[in-house]
């Protein structure tokens, strides 16, 4: 298949229309593709959704129990994960943080135990951490790129995935919005997997959350676009 | 209900911290997994294959699929809903093309299987569903067409040239221009408008 016509392979590899040699060849294009990679993005969102136009009958209630039931025979396979490099190399706060990537779904049953043993957490960390362990708060996707959670209270935080670390000279700032009037809520730097942020001002219902890249000691208000935005 | 108390427990978590833990061996992440997008993966499973047995194994497969390969789920390519229904899917229409029935059937008349639409439909999905299948109302007939039969009918390019009798490269483009279109119909609205927000320069 010549170079030029395999990037036109993208909308038919979204809706897994293509065969099995041009799905192989496609995906070993797509490795070496970053516009094919970004134009995939978009429109796998597209297929994804379309998945949701469907009449949506139960499953048979004996599915569920069966997958689980495998995955468990399995289970013994499955090589004990090693601890990964990449989260001894980041120090302090933001061992507690990146450690979150993975820890972040044990954390609701470990939450005490876990602030015990981080003396070095920030209060900052700290009381974001105390938000995310709400078993009461809501979590509002931002789609891949994180979540914001609330409490009853207001309370928020922002969890961010793989946010790349601020360009020189320029911070991430988060505003908190109501009534289409931003309020800044907190700096954030970025560069780890996971950055989590207490947002220092209430989240009402309806207000809208939203991250702009701003100048190092952050804005009264924005002067750039958001980079992510959510509604609470 | 069918979710236990552990599973209760991970609620809160974005899909992509399930996934995260999915990956460490922890099987209550696969039920949560299960319980956030079984019914989708079954719905539409169901779409494709149009049989309950073949569904349920397209189902398995791709939740088994999931769960062995959760560690190499990379957040920036997409969510984890894409990545997991894309699991799905492609189990499913790899399935469907290796049966003959459903080529010869029309495609509208198997649109809904039976006892669809239960009582106990799920509000959310049906008001999703209402919102997909309402933005694909809008598309082009010939655009539309394009992305049904491919993603529903599980027909490949160079299937729906032939079926359609068209060249390759029309169909290529109807589906490029249907989905490109679709994301935008889709695209959620912006919740407030906000006085800095100028118009986006997508296209
Ligand atoms: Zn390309």
């Amino acid at each position: 298949m010549a170079d030029e016509t395999i990037h036109e392979l993208t909308a038919a590899y979204a809706l897994d229309a293509l065969d099995e040699g041009e799905r192989d060849a496609y995906e070993e294009h797509l490795a070496t593709c970053e516009r094919c990679r970004d134009e995939l993005g978009t429109l796998s969102e597209a297929t994804a959704a379309l998945a949701y136009g469907v009449e949506t009958p139960l499953p048979p209630p004996s599915l569920r129990g069966r997958i689980l039931e495998e995955a468990a025979a399995e289970r013994t396979n499955v090589v004990p994960l090693r601890r990964r490099p990449a989260f001894r190399a980041v120090a302090g706060v933001a061992a507690v943080a990146a450690g979150l990537a993975i820890g972040f779904g044990i954390w609701a049953a470990t939450l005490h135990d876990r602030l015990g043993d981080e003396r070095s957490a920030s209060a900052q960390l700290r009381a974001a951490l105390a938000v995310l362990g709400d078993t009461q708060a809501r979590r509002i996707s931002l789609g891949a790129k994180g979540s914001l959670v609330v409490t009853p209270s207001g309370e928020a935080a922002l969890v961010t995935n793989r946010l790349p670390a601020a360009p020189a000279g320029k911070t991430y700032e988060a505003w908190v919005i109501r009534g289409g009037k931003p309020e800044p809520a907190g700096l954030m730097r970025g560069g780890h997997s996971i950055d989590v942020l207490k947002l220092k001002r209430p989240v009402p219902a309806h207000a809208s959350v939203a991250v702009t890249v701003e100048p190092r000691r952050g804005s009264k208000s924005p002067t750039t676009l958001p980079i992510l935005r959510g509604r609470a | 209900m069918r979710t236990s108390e552990v599973t209760r427990e991970l609620a809160h978590l974005s899909d992509e911290a399930v996934v995260a833990l999915m990956a460490r061996s922890h099987d209550v992440a696969l039920a949560e997994l299960y319980d956030r997008f079984g019914r989708v993966a079954w719905g539409l499973a169901l779409r494709v294959l149009r049989d309950e047995a073949l569904a349920e194994d397209a189902v398995q497969e791709a939740f088994l699929t999931a769960w062995r390969t959760a560690s190499r789920f990379v957040p920036e390519r997409g969510s984890a809903r894409n990545w997991l229904l894309t699991l799905v899917h492609r189990r499913a229409v790899d399935l469907v093309r290796r049966e003959e029935r459903r080529r010869a059937e029309p495609l509208e008349a198997a649109a809904e299987p039976a006892g669809a639409k239960g009582a106990d439909d799920d509000a959310l999905l049906r008001l999703e569903r209402e919102r997909v299948q309402g933005a694909l109302a809008q598309l082009p007939d010939q655009q539309r067409e394009a992305l049904e039969l491919a993603y529903y009918g599980g027909f490949s390019q160079s299937e729906l040239a032939e079926r359609l009798g068209q060249p390759l490269g029309t169909i290529k483009s109807r589906m490029f221009s249907g989905l490109a279109r679709l994301h935008e119909l889709l695209r959620e609205p912006a919740p407030e408008r906000e006085p800095w927000r100028t118009r986006p320069s997508t296209s």
